[in-house]
């Protein structure tokens, strides 16, 4: 009998420390990549490292400035292209689609979310990039192949949390719309969709950190040059490919100076991730 | 009757740019999927899945190897702490527990953390700073902090969904809590944990950014876990880099897209069972 009341105890003290461990990971993360990230920051002049705008390892000149707005720009165009037919797919998925279409469609949203990065990436190099050289003109490694190959990625993640957003507007809206005299698609488009505002949101900001954190697809057709960028047709360079191009060689401040490219990278996440956990706690009420 | 027309237009229009997005999002996946399969079936020969890996034949199998060694392994370390960590948080804490404030929401930050960042922290602490060197065990253990959180809130809800008639016939039974959870909620949630299991392998096929800088890209099998070894997505983003076997690489995006819908059709079909099991 004791000893059954001791295994209880161990094994409740092992669930703990299991639970423990997404904390101590969390910290880890934090303290090496701060700890290895700042110093050099600091060396290079905080200001100086990100509001410079010239990016040259072989002369220890450190502005990462050009990859700053290469991340903005392609995530604004990430969320022009897949934010609206996201949003409006949802719609379709959660109150036109017939349960037969349903059935196929749902699986292939899940499919679009599984593949992998660097098929993503792939299909933009063999594809999008040619059809951009050919048609509009540049190398077709651009901020435009980038935001296209990023705001298809992005679908599946603002579809799923739309579509449970949209689905859990009570029906008695719908309904109430419809009683007034409303057409199907007038009750959908100003009752329901407006009451799902903030889970859509939340969706919407959860795309955005997965486009801003890519990393693979976008080095594989946006160029990567690490200059400010200066159109649409043109390449650019994110914070994500700075880190990936230059790790594998860099060393002493070079090296520094790209863990310090992760934690912009990471400060920037964690606004992200807060906003999103406040508007979802927000639309949970 | 102007303003009757007029609503009718609109939801004309409405109504045709809601089938417009659903067509072109269904389009997209249809393009790339038949695209890479028209692209790459023709290229699947025998020589890609020799045993070694020549600057002739550049064959996939031994990143395919890689790939189910550093699945394995990835698992092997974060299910039991995932599941654990679930039935402390489910089972044990009492409300109100501070620690699962805080482990939610840590749990929250490590599934929002870029895999790129994630890569670069696996490289500083199992390469540099553990000595580990380019290997599959930093890669797998980079990719079992990646997938906790995964593993944790899927077994977190499947618990959660187990009904608590289930534990009070336990307990009236005799059953002590351990033997309870291991005999009666575990087995009850094991659909809603083995479908968060299969998407983490999903996730762990297809990374690259986290792995690149920790398993590193030798294109062979190495002899033990201390040695360093490329995965099929890693395969893929070395092929691009070389930029000479545009061939071997669709050939290599058809295997992982393969891997990956029989990996969604597995998730999908175990769904499938555990809405079963709740009738």
């Amino acid at each position: 009998m004791k000893k059954a009341k001791l295994k209880e105890q161990m094994m409740q003290i092992v669930f703990l420390i299991s639970a423990c461990i997404s904390i101590l990971a969390v910290a880890l993360i934090c303290i090496f990549i701060f700890i290895n990230g700042i110093p050099a920051m600091a060396e290079v002049g905080v200001f100086r490292f990100l509001s410079g705008s010239q990016w040259k390892p072989s002369n220890d000149v450190y502005g990462i400035f050009p990859m700053i707005l290469g991340s903005l720009y392609v995530t604004a165009g990430a969320i022009m292209i897949g934010v609206p037919i996201g949003i409006l797919t949802a719609v379709f998925m959660a109150r036109f689609c017939p349960k037969k279409l349903y059935k196929i469609l749902k699986p292939a949203i899940d499919l679009l979310a599984g593949i992998p990065s660097v098929v993503y990436g792939f299909f933009g190099l063999m594809v999008i990039v040619p059809l951009i050289r050919d048609y509009l003109g540049g190398s077709g490694s651009s901020m435009l192949a980038a935001s296209i190959v990023l705001g298809i990625m992005i679908l599946p993640t603002v579809i799923s949390v739309s579509e449970a957003a949209i689905r859990a507007v009570p029906e008695s809206y719908y309904e109430g719309a419809l009683a007034l005299g409303a057409t199907h698609e007038r009750s959908v488009f100003f009752i329901v969709v407006p009451a799902a505002k903030s889970g859509i949101l939340a969706g919407v900001i959860l795309g955005i950190g997965r486009a801003v954190g890519e990393t693979m697809a976008v080095v594989m057709v946006a160029g990567n040059q690490a200059i400010i960028p200066s159109g649409v047709l043109k390449g650019l360079r994110t914070l994500t490919a700075n880190i990936v191009l230059e790790m594998g060689y860099a060393a002493d401040l070079h090296r520094g100076a790209l863990i310090a490219t992760a934690v912009v990278l990471f400060v920037f996440i964690l606004i992200i991730n807060l906003t999103f956990s406040i508007i979802k706690r927000r639309s949970k009420i | 009757m102007r303003i009757f027309s007029k609503s009718k237009l609109q939801s004309i229009v409405l109504r045709c740019a809601v089938y417009l997005s659903a067509i072109l999002t269904a389009g997209t996946l249809l393009c790339l999927v038949v695209y890479i399969l028209i692209k790459g079936i023709p290229h699947l020969s025998i020589d890609l899945f020799s045993f070694n890996y020549t600057s002739e034949n550049v064959s996939l199998f031994p990143a395919l190897i890689n790939t189910i060694t550093i699945t394995l392994l990835s698992l092997l370390i974060a299910v039991p702490l995932g599941i654990f960590s679930a039935l402390y948080l489910v089972e044990y804490a009492k409300r109100g527990n501070k620690i699962v404030g805080v482990v939610r929401i840590t749990a929250e930050t490590l599934a929002g953390i870029p895999s790129i960042v994630y890569g670069l922290f696996g490289f500083l602490l199992f390469v540099n700073t553990l000595g580990f060197g380019y290997s599959l065990l930093a890669g797998a253990l980079t990719l079992a902090i990646m997938i906790l959180p995964v593993i944790m809130r899927t077994t977190e809800e499947a618990l959660i969904s187990v009904h608590d008639s289930y534990r009070e016939g336990s307990f009236g039974l005799g059953a002590g809590k351990l033997r309870t959870i291991f005999k009666i909620v575990l087995p009850s949630a094991m659909p809603g944990i083995l479908a968060g299991i299969v998407l983490s392998v999903g996730r762990i096929v297809g990374e690259t950014a986290a792995l690149i800088y920790t398993a590193g890209s030798v294109a062979q099998i190495p002899d033990n876990l201390m040695g360093s070894g490329r995965t099929l997505s890693i395969h893929l983003y070395a092929l691009w880099t070389e930029g000479l076997n545009t061939e071997q690489s669709y050939a290599t995006a058809v295997v992982l897209l393969f891997i990956v819908i029989g990996l969604n059709a597995l998730s999908a079909f175990v769904a499938k069972r555990l809405g079963k099991g709740k009738v």
